[in-house]
């Protein structure tokens, strides 16, 4: 009965985006209902599928192959996995969040959820695709709606949001562009080397190719999902580009967008590539610590929210690329932990700071002062995101990030205790920030300001149960993602394997 | 001789100059029968040419090829002069001699439709000579518009110089091998420097009906003087046309290896300047038509990435590329010419605040300039796949790196319209007066792009068909 379960999930954001095409624009309540059923119902069914995964079986679940361009060895395939799984389910949470983070959009609502829910599903493809040409066709698919959002209903505070979202645009693009030219030259040796033509990935990663074409193949993916995943230095996008884009497009690129890049690398890059990943995995772990040390003193001086959250998330993506440079099965585990674990955190951060620059429209930190006053149920909002930003215990940043260095310390010594140091940093950053904007005595400017309610606490809700969820229940994400991870690490075969967690 | 083999040309022919001598008997009042005559007609040889099931012959002696190569070229000018008669209607509207406009564009297309079964150099320039002075006046042909006319006599030199160069190289290979048919010169050729001469000079001639880099020059300023529905057309079919014929040539007559010059080389670093000066110039263009003179010129760069490619993969993109770069192309100059016909200009800022105006214009202007850059899901991407898979294979790595990157960079100047469409102001909030015929080119192209782009196994398996019937 579950056959078709994903292809639902995937298209029922998209149905929702044909319907809004053609309601009346004056409709926008309507049209918020349609969209927050679309990813409402995506949201539950995307729950369904990781109740009904069987993780004992493990592997690929759920699959569906449709042929797609026979001569490419094309299929439209679907199929989720222990890595997947978590990946999704980020989406839909994120996708769900966002449509009520935006609730007060009026002007343009109609262009607005059209462009979101084909965002959505286009993020959502990337992760549950298990063919490399139809992963490329959502990943660039991503990347046009997200210009215009951004143009159209973005800010312009310190950078107009039009060089936002060009800058946003065309760094994502230049990346991409190396990663297809890595992707053909590795279909065309596939092909050389087979003698089949196929996209799929599982036959792709079953080949063995020479290690030079490995080595510089697998550069190229790097460059292109690091670029995404805003790897030093190839990350000055994303500062600004989430500074100019309104809340919904911040929370999805932040929480889950990026995380396409981390997923790539582990699902794509790693998996058909692992001996030229040996190679290139240093100097990933070696850019990973300007990451986290350089976007954390950057964070330090930071005035503006976005600012700060925009840096702090650069800084957390180098946990995640020691994770994955580190190669092992505990530091991978960990890096896609965190990847959850950071996205539905950025999204809560985004989300509370769209909500208070809705009603104060400055982002400035020294701006405010005692917030805590006025707005009790938005500081919680934001004390559950710092706070899972630095990692505390009980909540789920925390398995991650511990995992990560469990796994890393195996492989790299020095650079892990580097990359802990980095804790103190964001430590640092987020509780003089929050401390400053939250705390404090009450400030009268502020006094009329209306602390978070009704749908406005949907996101906050939401998001700040999975992290507390995640936090105290680790195994419910961890059984799926070791038994997805395993799989690959098993796959490679090559690779050390380090102690469980 | 079986006559009813080109049954497809004799029909085009007869249309194009029944039309002329409707336009000549006809009463003015009349007049605007002739453009439904011209249209449907021509509409009428599309379906034919699509559901006609022809052999694989040659005619008149080998010098004439009925293929399923020629067909599909035949098919994607037939739909080039199909939609661009569609789109023009309300512009033809105002200027006389509707005749005349309408019974070049069908002899234009003769023209392109002998140029793409022409096996033999002088069927060859004789298609290329029909096609090119039936542009030349379509050109030209807003007489009271001082651009019209001076695009009209560059196109006219330019164009008169390129056919010389093209007939000078021919004219040197017939010296050497004694014969102009493809097969013959195949045999013929060998390692002699006036042969190599002979083929560079050729590949000029053909250069600069492609608008190739370094025999670009005259393209942004003739499609920007032109009216815009023949633009649209000069920029697709005669294009297409073009790379029809050198693909037919190369294949046929070239066989590799035996040259002194890597002609393959040659090729590829046309391909690689053609791409980098069409998107770098293009970048900084202000007017939208100019734009898309630059844009195009990028194209037949990527066009030419597959024709250096040689390759199946290479060729096949060729064909799939052109023939989803009409529709995208076509779209584009179809919202450019109802911006024209509302605003009375092309430059950038005319499109601001379309998107109030006419969403769906915005709209099918922005997924079509996303297909010309190769996003997905439309159908552009689908062809670069195509196109740089072949380049990876035949070892052009860079080649196809700076396809790429450059693709990527021509997001910033498509993206620069869609700006001003969807953020820029206009000082009129009506919507655009669009008349039924181009609101279905537009709806036709939008749909192919999308469609194709998701689901491009079909057109792939056609073009793969097709360059198969000459390989």
């Amino acid at each position: 009965m579950y056959d078709n379960i994903l292809l639902a999930t995937l298209l029922i954001p998209l149905l929702g985006a044909v319907l809004i095409m053609w309601m009346p624009a004056s409709r926008h309540q309507l049209i918020k209902y349609t969209a927050a059923a679309g990813t409402g119902i995506s949201l539950a069914l995307s729950l369904l599928v990781a109740l009904a995964y069987d993780k004992d079986v493990g592997g690929m679940q759920f699959v569906l192959t449709i042929p797609w361009i026979k001569d490419l060895g094309v299929n439209f395939a679907l199929g989720v996995d222990g890595i997947s799984i978590p990946m999704l389910l980020l989406t839909t949470l994120i996708g769900f969040s966002a449509v009520y983070a935006s609730w007060k959009i009026v002007d343009r609502a109609k262009e607005f959820f059209v462009l979101l829910l084909i965002l959505i599903a286009g993020v959502m493809g990337t992760f549950i695709t298990t063919d490399l040409f139809i992963f490329l066709l959502f990943y660039e698919v991503v990347v046009i709606p997200i210009y215009l959002l951004v143009i159209m209903f973005g800010s312009t505070k310190r950078v107009t949001k039009e060089y936002a979202g060009m800058k946003l645009t065309i760094y994502l693009l230049i990346g991409s562009a190396f990663l297809l030219a890595g992707v053909i030259a590795l279909f065309i040796k596939a092909q050389a080397v087979s003698g089949t033509a196929s996209m799929d990935m599982a036959f792709l990663g079953s080949l063995d190719y020479p290690i030079g074409f490995q080595v510089w193949v697998f550069a190229f993916m790097a460059f292109g999902f690091g670029t995404l995943l805003s790897m030093f230095p190839f990350h000055a996008w994303s500062p600004d580009g989430y500074a100019g884009a309104p809340t919904a497009v911040s929370m999805i690129h932040a929480g889950v967008l990026k995380k396409i890049g981390g997923y790539g690398l582990i699902r794509i890059a790693l998996t058909i590539l692992p001996e030229g990943a040996q190679v290139i995995a240093p100097i990933i772990a070696v850019l990973a610590i300007g990451n986290i040390v350089y976007a954390a003193l950057i964070c330090l001086s930071q005035k503006d929210l976005k600012y700060i959250v925009g840096y702090s998330s650069v800084s957390h993506m180098g946990y995640v690329l020691i994770g994955i440079a580190a190669l092992n099965i505990v530091s991978l585990n960990g890096a896609v932990v965190m990847m959850f674990a950071h996205g539905v955190m950025a999204a809560l951060f985004f989300a509370m700071i769209g909500n208070l620059y809705e009603k104060s429209h400055t982002r400035n930190i020294d701006d405010f002062g005692g917030l805590a006053h006025q707005m009790p149920r938005l500081t919680a909002g934001f004390m559950i995101a710092g706070l899972a930003s630095l990692g505390l215990p009980g909540m789920v940043n925390f398995v991650g990030e511990f995992t990560i260095f469990v796994g890393a310390f195996a492989s790299f010594k020095a650079i892990t205790v580097l990359a802990i140091s980095g804790i103190v940093f964001t430590a640092l950053y987020i509780l003089k920030s929050l401390g400053t904007m939250l705390f404090g005595p009450r400030n009268e400017n502020w006094d009329h300001l209306q602390d978070v309610k009704g749908v406005e606490m949907i996101p906050l809700l939401v998001l700040g149960i999975a992290i507390f969820t995640g936090g105290f229940f680790p195994f419910i994400l961890m059984d799926f993602i070791n038994g997805g991870v395993g799989e690959i690490v098993q796959h490679i075969g090559a690779l050390r394997i380090g102690g469980m967690m | 001789m079986d006559f009813s083999l080109i049954n497809l040309e004799i029909m085009t022919a007869v249309l194009g100059l029944g039309v002329l001598v409707l336009g000549l008997t006809l009463p003015d009042k009349l007049n605007k029968l002739i453009s439904s005559v011209a249209f449907w007609g021509i509409l009428l040889i599309l379906v034919y040419s699509i559901v006609i099931l022809p052999g694989q012959t040659e005619v008149f002696n080998g010098i004439y090829h009925i293929d399923l190569y020629g067909r599909f070229f035949k098919i994607l000018f037939l739909a080039a002069a199909v939609l661009v008669m569609m789109m023009s209607r309300r512009y033809t509207e105002k200027i006389p001699r509707q005749s005349e406009f309408y019974g070049l564009v069908i002899l234009a297309a003769v023209g392109m439709m002998l140029m793409a079964s022409a096996a033999e150099f002088i069927t060859l320039y004789i298609g290329l000579e029909l096609m090119t002075i039936s542009f030349y006046i379509l050109t030209a042909y807003l007489l009271k518009d001082k651009l019209s006319g001076e695009a009209g006599l560059k196109y006219l030199i330019l164009g008169a110089l390129s056919s010389a160069i093209l007939l000078f190289g021919v004219s040197l290979i017939y010296a050497m091998s004694g014969t102009v048919s493809f097969t013959g010169i195949g045999m013929a050729l060998g390692n002699q420097p006036a042969i190599t001469a002979g083929l560079v000079i050729i590949l000029a001639g053909f250069a600069f009906k492609i608008s190739v880099v370094p025999f670009h020059m005259w393209t942004p300023d003739v499609y920007q003087g032109a009216p815009v529905p023949i633009t649209a057309y000069l920029s697709v079919a005669s294009k297409a046309a073009g790379i029809a014929a050198l693909i037919r040539f190369l294949l046929t007559a070239v066989g590799p290896g035996e040259l002194a010059l890597d002609l393959n080389l040659l090729l590829a670093i046309m391909a690689g300047l053609t791409i980098l000066v069409g998107n770098l110039i293009a970048l900084v263009q202000k007017d939208v038509k100019r734009l898309l003179a630059y844009s195009s010129i990028a194209q037949a760069g990527y066009l030419m990435v597959g024709l250096t490619a040689a390759n199946d993969y290479g060729l096949k993109g060729v064909l799939f590329y052109a023939m989803v770069y009409v529709f995208a192309n076509v779209g584009a100059f179809a919202v450019t010419t109802a911006v024209e016909t509302n605003t009375g200009g092309t430059a950038l800022e005319s499109f601001g605040g379309l998107s109030k105006r006419s969403p769906m214009m915005a709209a099918i202007m922005t997924i079509c300039m996303l297909s010309l850059a190769g996003i997905p899901p439309m159908a552009g991407f689908a062809g670069k796949f195509y196109l740089f898979a072949g380049a990876i294979q035949s070892g052009y790595l860079w080649l196809a790196i700076i396809g790429l990157v450059m693709s990527m960079v021509s997001v910033y100047y498509y993206l620069t319209v869609a700006k001003v469409m969807y953020i820029g102001t206009s000082s009129c909030d009506t919507p655009l007066l669009v008349s039924r015929g181009a609101a279905t080119a537009l709806w036709i192209c939008v749909l192919a792009t999308v469609l194709i782009g998701c689901y491009p196994g079909p057109l792939a398996e056609f073009a793969g068909l097709a360059i198969k019937s000459i390989m």
